[in-house]
């Protein structure tokens, strides 16, 4: 008698289990989370508790939330739609930094100019400038073939480097006391707030996103175009889609959405550009698109919870002294558990004995 | 003319020892992707293997221990890649990023004590007699520290098992046509784990050298992309261990190169300096693709696939 594990494949997917998958991957990152907290000589129920009163339990914890979902859901949003065509585009955060960079560029080029037309401009260019990033590699993939993986990364590393390099150098601010930014935008170019808290227009630019994702992917041509290479390429060459423009044309949204995200952060929240605006947004995006399935309002959702982790995290550091690292360990053991589960979405497991 | 000629064979030799963990890693997602799994969580598994390393030889006072712990480290982690792409089938695209995202986060965490403390034990340099007297030759190849002369042993012989052994043969198999390759009764599940097993030691290894010979102590996210610049390099090596010696040796060279000019007090702002490794990757990738797209030596056929074998009636 042997004990054997055999997968069936179900005829539709488990919708159910399409739900519970991703809610039982956070308990059980959770949980993961715990022995190493214990293992490392913290009782893991005071962690979480600051955690999660950290990020939420607070007025000032729940508009930070608020205030760290906007870059999230934007870059988020830009990584699905690429990932809807199996484009991978992990390079979310130099998109995002070079998005900054160009919003930067205009609000500091007219510092005189009223904010009707500085704001959309520095959007227009952040989206842009997030857009061109990403049609390197784009280009790359669609005429030479070269995997969009490796080279949409790379790029990460230059884009960082290019900011740091503008805000130690050239652009860095001759009154800043030497720190490495450049000089504040004329309040004309700073994002509307709410109130007196930090939550500014952003939010609105990441819920119009996931509004128009959600209308191209499901009632334009372009979008079904978008969803047939993604779900059966051949398919899509023999319908006469022009997998070339399309990977053109996906990537300039995916990397736009980035560097709106990044003009959203230096024009919402730190009003000038500096080292560091993002702490991986780009990287924790593509988390947050994947446990969203791909689907723009689910991706709404989950860049307020992941926002929650990295304020959370950040309050750890603060009050009891454990690297912010800590919410970078649950986004990844979350992944693994969400990639872990996917299987019993579309297969049934049975135990059964055998001679 | 004797000085440039001592500066350029000091920026060879550089190039060669900032080139092995590359070649570490390099070596070791080649035996990944060979058997058919697209593991990008080299970076992941580097940065780990550099951790654990520096932290047990910190225990210890003995470099070989740690040199062991990031083996097994880089090994362990590239098992939970094995466990989701092999059985549980998942994309292995996004496991490996979550392999990444992973060790980086726990790498920082674990190591937020170990920030500045010196390393008690490294590995340093061993002359070998006679050859280290060699001109030129001699600190060029025969003046390094144990693990680059290991690497030196490694890469023809990862060749040699791949290309003129039987298990070499299973191993392509796999990755070829898993479905022929169970047919001949290889275990294409079982080969696949090994493989991805290696590659996660062999990445594990390429960190510790970071980390207790290149340039010894911890500091977070040292490893700095080259998990993901030894992918690229298997593309470049169009997934042969020989080819992968040249690649990771040249990127050494363009690391070296960059701390020498840095050195000179160079009017260059050192942030273009650094951006170089990255901007090479991608005209190397670049160059290397046409290559492979030209000669029609694409990657193996099953890579990135999951294996499913058809019921049996």
């Amino acid at each position: 008698m042997k004990l054997t594990l055999r997968l069936e494949r179900r005829l539709t997917p488990s919708r159910a289990l399409g739900f519970l998958i991703p809610v039982f991957s956070i308990v059980l990152a959770l949980c993961f989370g715990a022995v190493l907290l214990a293992a490392v000589g913290k009782n893991p129920g005071v962690v979480y508790q600051k955690m999660f009163s950290g990020a939420f339990g607070s007025r000032f914890g729940l508009t930070e939330t608020v205030v760290k979902a906007i870059p999230l859901m934007l870059s988020g949003l830009g990584v699905a739609v690429a990932f809807r065509m199996l484009l991978w585009n992990i390079g979310a955060e130099g998109q995002l930094q070079i998005g900054a960079f160009a919003a930067a560029g205009v609000a500091l080029a007219f510092p005189q100019a009223p904010a009707v037309v500085i704001i959309p401009a520095m959007m227009l260019a952040g989206f842009l400038g997030g857009a061109l990033w990403a049609s390197i590699p784009a280009a790359l993939k669609a005429k030479l073939q070269v995997n969009e993986i490796i080279t949409s990364l790379m790029l990460n590393y230059v884009a960082i480097y290019w900011v740091e390099y503008l805000v130690y150098g050239p652009w860095r601010n001759p009154k800043g006391y030497g720190f490495p930014g450049t000089a504040p935008f004329s309040p004309a170019a700073e994002l509307p707030r709410l109130g007196t808290s930090r939550v500014h227009l952003g939010l609105l630019f990441g819920l119009v996103a996931a509004l128009c994702l959600y209308f191209i992917l499901r009632r334009t041509k372009w979008g079904y175009e978008i969803r047939v290479i993604g779900e059966n390429p051949t398919a899509a060459r023999y319908a006469g889609i022009s997998l070339t423009r399309n990977i053109l044309m996906v990537m300039a949204l995916s990397g736009g959405l980035a560097g709106l995200a990044g003009m959203s952060e230096v024009s919402g929240i730190i009003h000038a550009l500096q080292r560091g605006i993002s702490p991986g947004y780009g990287y924790t995006a593509i988390i947050v698109a994947w446990l969203a399935k791909l689907n723009p309002w689910a991706i709404v959702v989950v860049s307020f919870l992941f926002a929650g982790l990295l304020v959370g995290g950040d309050q750890l550091q603060i009050s009891m002294g454990l690297p912010a690292a800590m919410s970078n360990i649950l986004q990844g053991a979350v992944l693994f558990f969400i990639l872990g589960g996917e299987i019993l979405v579309r297969n049934r497991i049975s135990l059964t004995w055998e001679k | 003319m004797q000085d440039t000629l001592i500066l350029i064979l000091l920026i060879l030799a550089g190039a060669i020892r900032a080139g092995t963990p590359l070649l570490f890693a390099t070596l070791g997602e080649i035996f990944a992707e060979r058997a058919g799994v697209l593991n990008l969580g080299v970076e992941g598994m580097m940065i780990m293997g550099a951790l654990s390393g520096f932290m047990v030889t910190v225990r210890t006072g003995n470099a070989w221990t740690g040199l062991l712990a990031a083996i097994l480290v880089g090994g362990s982690i590239g098992l939970i890649h094995a466990v989701l792409s092999i059985t549980l089938r998942a994309n292995q695209v996004v496991s490996g990023l979550a392999l990444t995202i992973f060790g980086t986060g726990l790498s920082s965490f674990l190591g937020q004590k170990l920030v500045g403390v010196p390393a008690p034990d490294t590995f340093r340099v061993v002359r070998i007699p006679v050859l280290g007297e060699l001109p030129v030759l001699g600190p060029l190849v025969f003046q390094h520290d144990i693990l680059v002369y290991l690497s030196f042993l490694l890469a023809p012989l990862a060749w040699f098992l791949m290309f003129k052994t039987r298990p070499g043969l299973h191993l392509r198999a796999v990755g070829e046509s898993p479905a022929t390759a169970d047919a001949m009764g290889v275990s294409v599940v079982g080969l696949r784990y090994l493989y991805v097993f290696l590659g996660g030691m062999l990445a594990g290894l390429g960190g510790a050298y970071i980390s207790l010979a290149l340039t010894p102590g911890w500091a977070d996210g040292m490893t700095a992309g080259r998990g993901w610049i030894a992918i690229a390099l298997v593309i470049f090596a169009t997934w042969s261990p020989a080819r992968a010696m040249v690649g990771a040796y040249l990127f050494g060279g363009v690391e070296a190169a960059q701390f020498r000019i840095q050195g000179t007090g160079t009017q260059v702002p050192s942030f273009f300096l650094n951006m170089t490794p990255y901007i090479f990757t991608i005209i190397v990738l670049v160059i290397a693709t046409q290559e492979t797209v030209r000669r029609r030596i694409g990657a193996p056929a099953a890579l990135g696939l999951p294996y499913e074998r058809e019921e049996r009636g």
